[in-house]
């Protein structure tokens, strides 16, 4: 009866797979189910049946591949209870661990050396830098220009932070504005320091600034009242580069 | 055609697997078999012997670890180990603090219990039963950074190539499994 022998066949099949999905390998007799299929297969004709024969003697073959995996995992020297060595761990001091791990532990040795192309790079950089003199000067002269045009810390600041507030939330009063339109000037060492004081209404808790990462975007929002910062809130940072080509980009578009 | 002894060719031969062995040069310390073939010719392993003899004196030894590859087999690379121990005070000198040694023993004899691979969360959670939460953070930051840990996208945490190289796991674990409380 050719339903019989599929139907004895798919039920062999059906209990490898069950093994394949986490049953345990050593719950099947393996050696039935061999002399089953041995009893069957002088009987299968069509390539259906023996394609179903296949499957079960490949299906038979991993369960014995598992039961040996099994046996090796269990067999090598580092297995252990793992609820046992959890268990231990948990109950050991950090000094005594510690200690342990110092008795099993063996450092690699390895020196760090230069390369023949990390030398050509620190050759080019030594031949390209300026004397220290030379460097000083530029570097006293670019500390005086930021000093005179940021004005970062002076007594006007406050002004210049209450002027700002009162401008956003003139032209922010019924909507929020995008956060270019509001912070690009006409030139761009202006721009810089709106968009340093904006930062500052930000922090404070003056004004609100929107993300909206997958349309690039960004909102400003005044605030009618500080928001004074909740304690134990959590404060993230929004790093916005303002590059001169983005700043000429954002006038040329027409911002502002 | 001047002779050149047997031994003479060995030593230079040794000398020259140290500058191998000690020189760093890719991402990982020491040299692969296939490596020091190259190199050395096929009796590379003669070669590392005179080496790692010459190595004794100075608490030194060649070590060969059995890494498992890409590929699913394994691989054998040489590195230069310590042969004894460190002290407390010394590991505290290149370092390592109590804590941070605890850490990486703990978080390996973890993933060892739980058969090669532990998830992240599970790690931390234990050690944070004894460290704080910072410092748990910072460290297996650390130990995946020198190669101790790895992690893979579904932020399971494995023994990566330095434990290999430089822990006896089996060693460890007994000495974990005797210990009296």
């Amino acid at each position: 009866m050719p339903s019989r022998r599929l139907e004895r066949l798919r039920r062999v099949i059906n209990l490898c797979r069950a093994v394949e999905e986490g049953v345990d390998p050593f719950s099947v007799d393996v050696g039935s189910l061999l002399s089953t299929l041995r009893e069957i297969f002088p009987e299968l004709k069509n390539p259906e049946e023996l394609c179903l024969d296949v499957e079960a003697v490949d299906g038979v073959s991993s369960i014995v591949k598992r039961q040996g995996d099994w046996v090796k995992s269990r067999s090598t020297t580092l297995y252990r209870d793992p609820f046992l060595l959890i268990d231990k761990l948990r109950r050991l001091g950090r000094e005594a661990l510690a200690e342990m791990f110092l008795e099993v532990w063996r450092p690699v040795v390895e020196l760090e050396q230069i390369t023949p192309h990390s030398l050509e790079v620190a050759l080019r950089y030594w031949g390209g830098l300026a004397p220290l003199s030379e460097r000083w000067r530029r570097e006293e002269a670019e500390a005086a220009a930021e000093a005179g045009e940021f004005r970062v810390l002076t007594e006007d600041f406050e002004e210049e932070l209450e002027a700002l507030w009162a401008e956003l939330r003139e032209r922010a009063a019924d909507k929020p504005i995008d956060y270019w339109d509001f912070v690009v000037a006409e030139t761009y060492e202006k721009t810089i320091r709106r968009a340093y004081i904006t930062s500052f209404l930000i922090t404070y808790g003056y004004a609100k600034l929107e993300v909206y990462p997958l349309e690039e975007r960004m909102q400003l929002r005044a605030l009618r009242k500080p928001r004074p910062r909740v304690e134990g809130g959590c404060m993230m940072s929004i790093p916005i580069p303002i590059s001169f080509e983005e700043w000429r980009r954002r006038v040329a578009e027409g911002k502002p | 055609m001047p002779r050149v002894s047997r031994r003479g060719v060995y030593v230079r031969k040794a000398r020259r697997a140290a500058h191998l062995l000690f020189f760093k040069r890719h991402r990982k310390p020491g040299a692969s078999a296939s490596e020091l073939k190259r190199a050395l010719g096929p009796d590379y392993r003669k070669a590392l012997e005179i080496l790692d003899r010459q190595l004794r004196e100075l608490d030194l030894r060649v070590r060969e670890v059995e890494e498992p590859s890409v590929e699913g087999g394994k691989k054998s690379r040489f590195y230069i180990t310590l042969r004894g121990t460190l002290t407390p005070t010394e590991a505290k000198y290149c370092g390592w603090r109590i804590d941070d040694l605890a850490g990486l023993a703990a978080s390996i004899l973890f993933i060892t219990a739980r058969g090669g691979k532990a998830p992240r969360k599970e790690v931390e959670a234990l050690l944070e039963e004894k460290l704080p939460g910072w410092r748990v953070k910072a460290g297996l930051m650390r130990y995946i950074r020198a190669g101790y840990l790895g992690e893979d996208e579904q932020g399971n945490l494995y023994l990566d190539w330095r434990t290999w190289a430089e822990v006896d796991q089996k060693a460890l674990v007994d000495l974990l499994m005797k210990h009296e409380e």
